[in-house]
């Protein structure tokens, strides 16, 4: 007997669903998404007893089977398709001890789909604390299933569970209740014209879209024969469902459920009085967020320095290593760095997801969104959005990865749509750059232009995302909930085994979600940096060894190369041996003359580098975009620049280092180099006021990134949205810039 | 007569009327019946949104929903 029992976990929100999967699952858990939409599918495999096993779905956490949400929906297409592979032979209900009653009605509601259904109690452990008592015996008779008390946070139960599970065929299919009171004389008619279907479920796909559309309309027959409803007619007969099913479940309860109220600890009133209160609420959630950034902003740096350290020394030693050629290359260059571009988001992703798991598994997530609701409302959002906008500061990959905890679907687009608009820290190092280079050094009222530049730019970020919610909340036509009810859950300590896995879980989806489609464009991107076609290209070695045999080095070069030495020199006159080279002039020449050479070499293989990336494929698409470029007041050598930072803003940086030949990241040396470029049509300085704000507002604005682009695919499920953005916010960006200059200039 | 808009904190209630056509099922499933005992927990700056516990059920829902919700309210 090798056959799998089909198992679908559901529950409320907040019961402990998911650690109950946990536990029964281990780390035989697989997460994605349903086909065609982005809700995350949740399964598992569970040994059982006596040699079973079981295929465990978690399904979305929802309070009954009448869909509001796309969530729900997937739910609710679970339970009634037969046909479905993972149609459940068994669903077990999981609930929590002090929710019994809500619980109940989702309970009342599957086991009237005659599926064999199982009751699960969670946080048993808690119960002598709130002075619950349950008549087991008694609730299942009334009930008429079998109950497991667990507690998934001290794994006691689980074992009953998973006897229970094994012996699933004696479960009774009996409907608890029967609907049909509530309109008799519909239900009747509803019968005659379909004899053969089951009246509830066919009842339950009726009404499927009275509150939300549905993902995928079931076919009803012809409807002729039976007088339909209106919405709100069927709107009306829910809301009696539902009454009718709490009396049922208050009969129920009264005899089998107390509450001794006096026995009732919590420290949910009192918690709740200082992390939502006016004042208080808003500066612990402030220092919160602080934390989250320190963590994302300056903790993940030492991870990332690791991992940046450890990609190079890997490039170069499989440079140093293999064989010479174009397949050495596409390793060390292509390959091995479009990995390190995967791995360096991890630590901050990490750190991210850690967070917002303790956030989510405490309760606290829930005191944030009713804090920050009323804020977020104008442009079309809800408190929901605020965290996922915020993180977007650091990062935005894990910023989108974070907007799964936002159920209503179009907040949740919008929220993924607007957030790359958010000042990330890969805009730093450009803006720093072209601010010190353009922005004068003078003070108003004691703060300086330059942090002042910096801090407008963050704001403009901001405002950026938020105008942009306000329209996109707008023009998109989507039908989803409108509505406003947040649970507020109980206060808990988080379980080390579910963040563990959340963290695990999205660090995971992002490698190999997005970082397939990163790798494909940094190789890409390579590619088209690191080859050419043209004669220039192949001999660009000798091209530049001739020239600098007759023209000498580039002048900024050779002037770089005697300031060099003349640092050198005093180095070596101040260093431990400086009695030596004092007294021995001939040996500090000697020394002089060997740095000299390194220099020099060093020098020529910058021009060389310089002059390939000119000739390379990218080289000739960056001239051939000058004349789109040359309005907004760069060179070809700019646009190039900007070409290949689409990998990733930061990059635009090191190109430059790279196109002026001056070999070293280090800030300064980039920064004197870019000073003393001259724009050939205009013959004065390239960078200046006009030219440089145009760059800064065309970062500010232009979606270069193309890890954001592959996690946007990754979380709307389609190119449609990453490709719109891409369009939108690149012509935004130039539209700015290009004013930005010619205003200025 | 009163809504829930209108409660202070600690304030208690028991739901009266409910405008079954404007207001979503959801309220219902979450036990907020005619009937049952609705208590003010915390309200955001603005009074907006409402956080109460209805039925034991701790939620938190927009001013304009709690509008709706008609209570008597209970003297202590």
């Amino acid at each position: 007997m090798s056959k799998q029992i089909n198992v679908a976990l559901i529950g409320n929100p907040n019961t402990g669903k998911t650690s109950v999967f946990n536990q029964l699952t281990g780390l035989n858990q697989k997460v994605g998404n349903y086909p065609g939409i982005t809700v995350e599918k949740k399964e598992g495999v569970c040994k059982l007893p006596r040699g079973v096993k079981a295929h465990i779905i978690d399904l979305p956490g929802t309070y009954s089977l009448n869909t509001t949400s796309l969530d729900e929906s997937v739910a609710v297409e679970l339970l009634l398709n037969k046909n479905d592979k993972n149609h459940p032979d068994l669903a077990i209900v999981v609930s929590d001890v002090e929710n019994l009653k809500r619980n109940l009605l989702l309970f009342t509601q599957i086991k009237d789909l005659k599926i064999p259904t199982l009751l699960v109690i969670n946080m048993a452990d808690q119960m002598a604390k709130k002075g619950i008592v349950i008549a087991i015996e008694l609730l299942e008779k009334k009930l008429d299933t079998k109950i497991a008390l667990v507690s998934s946070r001290k794994g006691t139960g689980i074992d009953k569970l998973k006897e229970l599970i094994t012996d699933y065929k004696n479960l009774s299919t009996t409907p608890c209740l029967d609907t049909t009171k509530i309109d008799a004389q519909y239900f009747n008619n509803l019968q005659q014209a379909f004899p053969k279907e089951d009246l509830y479920k066919l009842w339950l796909v009726i009404t499927q879209d009275v509150n939300f559309m549905p993902i995928e309309k079931k076919v009803i027959p012809d409807t002729s024969s039976f007088s339909t409803k209106s919405k709100s007619e069927l709107k009306r007969l829910q809301q009696k469902e539902t009454i009718l099913r709490y009396k049922f479940i208050n009969e129920t309860l009264k005899e089998a459920y107390h509450v001794d109220v006096n026995a009732a600890t919590g420290v949910r009133a009192s918690l709740d009085k200082v992390l939502t209160h006016k004042i208080f609420g808003y500066v612990i959630f402030f220092l919160i967020l602080l934390l989250i950034f320190q963590a994302i902003y300056d903790w993940s740096s030492y991870p990332m320095d690791f991992i940046d350290e450890f990609f190079a020394t890997a490039s170069e030693w499989v440079k140093n290593t293999l064989p010479q050629g174009a397949f050495t290359n596409l390793i060390a260059e292509g390959i091995l760095a479009g990995i390190g571009g995967i791995v360096i988001f991890i630590p901050q992703i990490a750190f991210l997801f850690l967070f917002i798991a303790l956030l989510e598994e405490t309760g606290y997530m829930s005191r944030v969104v009713f804090l920050t609701d009323r804020i977020m409302r104008p442009f079309g959002l809800s408190g929901k959005s605020i965290v996922p906008l915020i993180s977007g500061t650091a990062c935005a990959i894990p910023a989108v990865m974070a907007t799964r905890t936002i159920e209503n679907w179009k907040e949740r687009l919008i929220t993924i749509l607007v957030t790359p608009f958010t000042t990330c820290s890969a805009r730093l190092p450009v803006y720093l750059i072209i601010i010190s280079l353009v922005i004068p050094e003078g003070r108003f009222l004691g703060l300086s232009y330059q942090a002042l530049t910096l801090m407008l730019l963050y704001l403009l970020g901001f405002a950026a995302s938020i105008v942009s919610a306000m329209i996109l909340n707008k023009i998109l036509k989507i039908k989803s909930r409108s509505f406003f009810v947040v649970e507020m859950p109980n206060y808990k300590l988080p379980l080390f085994k579910n963040v563990a896995l959340t963290v695990w879980e999205k660090t995971k989806s992002f490698v190999f979600g997005a970082g397939k489609i990163i790798l494909a464009i940094s190789i890409i991107i390579w590619f088209l940096g690191s080859n050419g076609f043209s004669e220039n290209y192949k001999n660009a070695d000798t091209i530049i060894e001739n020239k600098i045999e007759k023209e000498g080095l580039s002048s900024f070069n050779q002037e770089s190369i005697v300031e060099n030495l003349a640092i050198y020199k005093k180095v070596l006159l101040e260093s431990k041996d400086k009695t030596l080279y004092k007294t021995n002039p001939a040996l500090l020449k000697d020394s002089l003359k060997l740095k000299g050479i390194e220099l020099y070499k060093q020098a020529k293989n910058q021009e060389i580098a310089s002059y390939k990336l000119e000739n390379s494929y990218m080289g000739y698409l960056g001239k051939a975009i000058t004349p789109v470029v040359e309005p907004l007041g760069y060179d070809w050598k700019i646009g190039i620049a900007v070409l290949t930072s689409f990998a990733a803003r930061e990059v635009f940086v090191g190109t430059l280092a790279t196109i002026y030949s001056v070999g070293s990241d280090e800030e300064n040396t980039i920064k004197n180099r870019m000073a003393a470029e001259i724009n050939p049509v205009t013959k004065k300085p390239l960078f200046n006021l006009a030219s440089g704000v145009s760059l800064l507002l065309f970062y500010a604005f232009a979606m270069q990134c193309m890890s954001t682009l592959a996690i946007v695919k990754r979380e709307t499920n389609s190119w449609k949205w990453p490709a719109g953005q891409l369009v939108f916010m690149s012509i935004f960006a130039y539209i700015v810039a290009l004013a930005a200059y010619q205003i200025l200039n | 007569m009163t809504t829930v808009a209108n409660l202070k904190r600690g304030e208690k209630g028991i739901i009266k009327d409910f405008a079954y056509d404007s207001l979503p099922i959801k309220l219902l499933e979450l036990g907020c019946l005619p009937g049952n005992m609705v208590e003010l927990v915390q309200v955001a700056p603005l009074k907006d949104p409402i956080y109460i516990n209805v039925n034991g059920s701790h939620i938190a829902i927009r001013r304009a929903m709690a509008l709706k919700i008609k209570l008597d309210l209970i003297e202590e």
